[in-house]
């Protein structure tokens, strides 16, 4: 079971609302998918993100992957430890691998997410 | 994962044992292979630093016999099978008429008259019905036996350790490029002293009713060895850190040995007509129009196959393959440039996405074991 405080993608992202704040990553299934994660590429502060439009980039050993926002915000701030430690994105994807925090512009975009039954509901699916 | 494909997909003897040690598996060459077991990097490591096992029984085998089958290969491929001494082993490659590489192969010579020849994979149908087509006048015959062969490789530098106990053959006799029969747990096999990771390793071809057999008591030694299975994703972290060639990325029918720093491999020298002669030495004559070099990536972004390569404003090539380097900890790869950015030292740039990252020129390979 993946954490019930947070809310999913399709995509495998995850975000954690708190207010208007809103912490985005991926969900333990993407990064074992994705195998040993090498590199982040994420986007500055106060860069705009559309819900669901690429923001950034995640790179395997042997794959690129794009990231996609949940929700629509400005980015208030990027992880600087996975420039130095990308794998933590493997070994605590729901914690200390978080990709961004945004500010959130549309509040009612969280509803329209996938809640933690209907995620693990998704993977089991396959 | 696995993308739907047209053609039928072969599997190995070792499909289900791969399953049951949790590998993903991807189709690769034609082949359900698998991928990884664990983790990449995890499986890199144990093979730089103990040992690891590798099925390989996708590649293609592919006999030569007869009283000419040294002068058939010899007017087959681009290297001298003829001249190698009875139980040695050569990289080799196969050549179109216009000089592209059809596939790099290891060419074994297995006694006076006859000989084994691996092939890629993807490329095993293609080679074989070349080489029946090339044989073609000359007191050879050629029996592909891809499909009745498996082939297990133990890698890293505790494969002699993992090999001893299990074999009557003296390994310390089969040197680096060598091959000799015995048995291996008991079952018949050729081992060869040869592999694709830049370590030290054997090569051993078996029946594929035996396959299974070896794989278990090869992978209980290899277990004890503190080694264990590795799948394709290590293998080509491996083989791009030695700086070895992958078909498909670094070679293709596009693409001239010169080209890829393997002129060596040619052996324009030797008597007589070859598939590609008259191409090949126009080639060495005036030099080749691009040449392959390693390069380490100095920015952020790990460059990739296909990566546009520039030498400031001018397009001077394209990455062949990448990744980050787990032995080195940064990002390396091989590309084609223009002969003026070849030279080691040369920092040009590969466009990753939307940003330029600059790259230095190095000398391959990025790491060679410690003799």
């Amino acid at each position: 079971m993946v954490p019930t405080d947070l809310r999913y993608t399709k995509d495998h992202e995850w975000v954690r609302v708190e207010g208007d704040a809103a912490t985005i990553g991926i969900t333990a299934y993407a990064a074992d998918q994705l195998g040993d994660i090498v590199f982040v590429e994420l986007p500055d502060a106060g860069r705009l993100l559309d819900q669901f439009a690429a923001f950034g980039v995640v790179e395997s050993v042997k794959a690129v992957s794009d990231l996609f926002a949940p929700v629509a915000g400005e980015v208030t701030e990027a992880n600087p430890e996975l420039g130095r430690t990308p794998e933590l994105v493997n070994s605590d994807p729901f914690g200390a691998g978080w990709m961004v925090k945004v500010r959130l512009t549309d509040q009612a975009q969280v509803d329209g997410l996938l809640d933690a039954e209907a995620y693990d509901a998704l993977i089991a699916a396959g | 994962m696995t993308d739907a494909v047209d053609l039928p997909i072969h599997l190995t003897p070792l499909t289900d044992a791969h399953r049951d040690l949790g590998a993903r598996l991807i189709e690769f060459g034609g082949w359900l292979m698998p991928v990884q077991y664990n983790s990449i990097i995890e499986e890199h490591r144990t093979v730089r630093e103990r040992v690891g096992l590798f099925d390989l029984s996708h590649m293609g085998e592919l006999y030569v016999e007869g009283p000419e089958s040294d002068a058939a290969l010899n007017a087959a491929l681009v290297s001298e099978p003829a001249s190698l001494a009875a139980w040695r082993a050569q990289y080799s490659m196969i050549c179109a008429p216009d000089g592209g590489v059809i596939d790099d192969l290891i060419v074994y010579r297995l006694g006076e008259t006859r000989f084994l020849v691996v092939a890629n994979a993807s490329n095993a149908a293609v080679v074989s019905d070349a080489l029946a087509e090339r044989l073609d006048g000359f007191r050879a015959v050629l029996d592909d036996r891809s499909l009745a062969t498996g082939l297990l490789a133990v890698q890293g530098p505790r494969s002699v350790e993992v090999m001893t106990p299990l074999t009557d053959v003296d390994l310390g006799a089969l040197r680096y490029y060598a091959a000799t029969e015995g048995t291996v747990a008991g079952i018949p096999a050729l081992i060869a002293r040869t592999g694709y990771t830049g370590e030290d390793g054997f090569e051993v071809f078996v029946d594929t009713a035996h396959t299974q057999a070896l794989w278990d008591d090869l992978l209980d030694a290899v277990r004890g060895a503190g080694g264990g299975p590795i799948g394709l994703g290590a293998r080509d972290t491996l083989r791009l850190e030695a700086g070895m060639p992958l078909y498909g990325n670094e070679l293709d029918r596009k693409t001239n040995p010169y080209e890829a720093g393997l002129g060596r491999v040619v052996k324009l020298g030797k008597e007589g007509e070859f598939v590609g002669r008259a191409a090949l030495e126009k080639v060495a004559r005036d030099g080749p129009a691009r040449r392959l070099v390693g390069l380490i990536v100095e920015g952020r972004g790990i460059a990739r196959h296909g990566h546009p390569v520039w030498s400031g404003d001018r397009r001077t090539g394209f990455v062949t393959s990448g990744t980050q380097s787990p032995t080195l900890g940064v990002p390396i790869a091989m590309a084609y440039v223009a002969p003026a950015d070849a030279e080691p030292g040369t920092v040009v740039d590969v466009e990753i996405r939307d940003a330029r990252v600059p790259a230095r020129v190095v000398t391959l390979p990025f790491y060679r074991r410690e003799a």
